[in-house]
């Protein structure tokens, strides 16, 4: 039988909240005489009041529990104190933790809220055993003040299971072949330990499923027949249920190691980030524009370091006053000009007020790609003057807005002003083309279509006269129709065909004209007519 | 003028101007259908001339820049990928502008660009930042930098300009199609060039020959108005071929304003 080889190792900080909440009195707060001996409770604000994030040791004592109304809880301890929780300050920081995490394996993930995955395949020997290693992580978690559980398992799911619902603080699953084994050891814990959703739990809860043994004997199937039937059901009951940690029987294959687990990693990126502080607060402009330079010629060397191009820039200014202006800038392609880079931020910089002085300033790349390092063509470069595309469209949509520069490209649809669609003018073509090319269209179309007053010598004829802008047209030549139906799997079923007509009126000019609805479909009135593009 | 003025214009000359304008109506497409024919017949004659290089890259993929102040968008709609001319449509970046500042600038951006290979404008009336010293500055770095300017002034006087060729399009009846003569047929402009540095000025019918601008031989011009000169009887013919209800719709046809002369008849 195949061996399961891979080794994780699940950290949980069980109290993530509360030992944030500690750190952040400071030392002498968290000592047994401190606040931390009086209770207290992390709250949230609800559409029904406060609830309860967490409590402190203090506050369990007299009764409070996560997920009370805080007004139940004052209840039971009319002097409990309160502290504003902080999920997303608690996410950040378990950021941050998994990072340092990697000190134990080669990549580490995040299981939220408050608990950690590292994979440790083949590197226990480095710490003198799982044991060991296990010893290691608490004692270095302890002296970050972190009260954490842990496990070691073959999978991610058994090590959580054990790390959250396990009888000990530390345990280690032994390598076992694939199957009953592992079971042995986790058929005692509580079906929680599958990482399921509320309503997942109180559905099994009602079948009278608790423990893990429960849900294996029926869903790998014994002899009996009420099993047999009982099996059947529970995989039709959830049989729909595509999401993990809404189908037990996923979860318990994932437990078991016999169907893959895709973790994702945790990748640390620092952004390249160039700053200057200043002697003297800047006043002026002349001085910040020298500044900006400076720092871009940095940025420059910074991107040039890594073979990175920056796509977008922030550029942070810090006033005396303590004041933060911030200006952003996104680019076209990456780009590590540093004279491009200036002459763009400097068309941003018209309204900065400096207020008594700017202090520090700070740019950044919070988003850069690779760009390799190119050879300057010196003599090309003198003779071809000019800029290239890429700086003439970062200047354009720096000027005229995000919006205002695009590409039309096509769109894979019937109806003519579904057919293109814009894009950002770099951008690779997305833009599904119609396999089969339409009938020949107008080179340009209008915002909305225009209704018309059409004269004609049948309702479903062809149009002899029409009124457009408060101009009479009188049409001498004529197309059509071509017709384009409705995309009835998008739209309501009342939405009407077109007859699209092709005509030149008497003075030469071609339009693009449509009848909206043929009379007598049922679909509404007498037909409007309205025109919506202009041939050359 | 060191150059010898050339008697007459015609399409495929080798030294076509930078700047160019082109006056025209809103209501119709003619402005822009003659801009876009005169800038492709420039671009294949700076083709022809980069095939006998060498060094040339093959196929000219530089990009065409359109810049359209909102009046143009909103009055003359955008452009549309399908009606395009194949070799551009892959090739057309579009920039919208708020303001005839936005404008201008959008402009002189694309010609100071060294990637693209024209630049064409749509600007609506006769705004004040478009005075002579913009336009000079627009044909000097056209000329600096080699990239054609085609400008559509819509709904515009012809006021001081710099610009090198101008001229007042209008759309021409197009030539009859040769399997199906109700049909609209190829685009026909008349173009009208009244002031030009190095020709003289003049008319033209000029119409789109299979993606190659033409000029329409006068026999077949003036065959054509013959044609033409009943478009009435043209439409009765065709009308009589149609089916019942002929009579009153014709009826409200011999009417020149147009007013509900049937309620079954005239919709809207």
């Amino acid at each position: 039988m195949e061996q399961l080889s891979r080794r994780i190792l699940a950290i949980w900080c069980a109290r993530l909240s509360i030992d944030r909440w500690k750190m952040s009195l400071g030392s002498d707060q968290a000592a047994p005489k401190g606040e931390d001996a009086l209770p207290t409770v992390l709250i949230t604000e609800t559409a029904h009041g406060p609830r309860i994030e967490a409590a402190n040791d203090a506050g369990l004592d007299v009764g409070a529990r996560t997920g009370m109304m805080l007004a139940d809880a004052r209840v039971l301890c009319p002097q409990i104190r309160t502290a504003p929780a902080d999920p997303a300050g608690d996410l950040a920081f378990l950021e941050r933790l998994a990072v340092w995490a990697r000190r134990w394996g080669p990549w580490s993930a995040l299981d939220p809220p408050d608990g950690l995955l590292v994979d440790i395949t083949a590197v226990s020997h480095l710490f003198g055993g799982e044991a060991r290693l296990l010893a290691d992580v608490e004692a270095a978690f302890a002296a970050r003040e972190l009260v954490v559980r842990t496990a070691i398992a073959p999978t991610a799911g058994a090590a959580w299971a054990l790390a959250h619902y396990g009888t000990r603080s530390r345990a280690i699953l032994e390598p076992t072949p694939r199957g009953r084994d592992m079971m042995r050891v986790l058929a005692d814990l509580p079906v929680a330990a599958l990482r399921l959703d509320e309503d997942v739990l109180t559905v099994l809860k009602r079948l009278g499923l608790k423990r893990l043994s429960d849900l294996t004997d029926i869903a790998s199937g014994s002899v009996d027949r009420r099993e047999a039937a009982a099996r059947d059901s529970l995989q039709r009951r959830f049989r729909n249920r595509k999401s993990p940690a809404a189908n037990p029987l996923i979860r318990l294959d994932q437990l078991l190691g016999r169907v893959p687990e895709p973790l994702l990693p945790v990748v640390p990126i620092e952004m390249p980030l160039v700053q200057r502080r200043l002697l003297e607060p800047l006043r002026h402009r002349a001085l910040l524009d020298r500044v900006l330079a400076d720092l871009a010629a940095d940025m420059t060397r910074a991107l040039e370091a890594r073979g990175e191009g920056a796509r977008r820039l922030e550029l942070g200014m810090w006033r005396v006053d303590g004041e933060v202006i911030t200006r952003q800038l996104e680019l076209a392609a990456a780009t590590r000009e540093a004279d491009h880079i200036t002459r763009l931020f400097a068309d941003r910089l018209d309204d900065v007020d400096a207020g008594f002085g700017i202090e520090t300033v700070r740019l950044r790349a919070s988003w850069a790609e690779p760009l390799a390092a190119q050879q300057g063509d010196v003599e090309a470069a003198a003779e071809r003057h000019g800029t290239s595309l890429v700086a003439c469209i970062d200047r354009l949509s720096v000027r005229l807005g995000e919006g205002a520069v695009r590409r039309p490209v096509p769109y894979a649809s019937h109806l003519p002003e579904r057919a293109q669609s814009w894009m950002p003018p770099l951008a690779n073509r997305g833009g599904s083309a119609l396999a089969v090319e339409p009938c020949e269209r107008p080179f340009k179309l209008l915002d909305r279509a225009e209704r018309i007053a059409v004269l004609y010598a049948s309702p479903d004829g062809f149009p002899q006269r029409f009124r457009w802008r408060g101009g009479v047209h009188d049409v001498v030549r004529v197309e059509g129709p071509e017709r384009i139906a409705p995309e009835w799997w998008r739209e309501r079923s009342n939405v009407r065909l077109r007859d699209y007509y092709r005509i030149e009126d008497e003075r030469g000019g071609r339009y693009w004209i449509y009848r909206h609805g043929i009379s007598g479909d049922g679909r509404g009135g007498v037909p409007e007519w309205f025109l919506q593009g202009l041939c050359a | 003028m060191s150059k010898a003025r050339e008697a007459r214009w015609r399409p495929g000359l080798a030294d076509g101007p930078l700047h160019s304008e082109i006056f025209a109506d809103t209501r119709d497409g003619s402005g822009v259908g003659l801009a876009l024919a005169l800038a492709r017949d420039a671009l294949e004659v700076t083709a022809a001339q980069r095939a006998l290089d060498p060094l040339a890259e093959g196929e000219d993929r530089r990009q065409v820049l359109w810049v359209q102040d909102r009046r143009a968008v909103q009055l003359t709609g955008r452009p549309y990928v399908h009606g395009l001319p194949p070799d551009l449509r892959e090739r057309i970046v579009h920039v919208e502008a708020a303001s005839p500042q936005d404008m201008l600038f959008a402009l002189e951006e694309g010609l100071k660009c060294r990637d693209l290979a024209c630049v064409i404008g749509e600007i609506t009336g006769n705004p004040r930042a478009l005075d002579f010293t913009a336009s000079r500055r627009l044909s000097l770095t056209a000329e600096r930098h080699g990239v054609a300017l085609w400008l559509v002034r819509l709904e515009a006087d012809a006021d001081l300009s710099s610009a090198r060729m101008r001229w007042r399009a209008r759309p021409a009846p197009s030539i009859a199609r040769r399997w199906n003569a109700q049909a609209p047929g190829d685009a026909s402009w008349q173009a009208e060039l009244f002031r030009a540095r190095t020709h003289a000025p003049g008319e033209w019918t000029l119409y789109d020959k299979g993606g190659k601008l033409a000029v329409t031989p006068p026999a077949i011009a003036s065959g054509q108005d013959l044609h033409r000169s009943s478009p009435r009887a043209l439409g009765r013919t065709r009308a009589c071929g149609q089916m019942v209800g002929t009579a009153l719709a014709l009826a409200a046809f011999e009417t020149p304003p147009l007013r509900p002369a049937t309620p079954a008849g005239v919709n809207g």
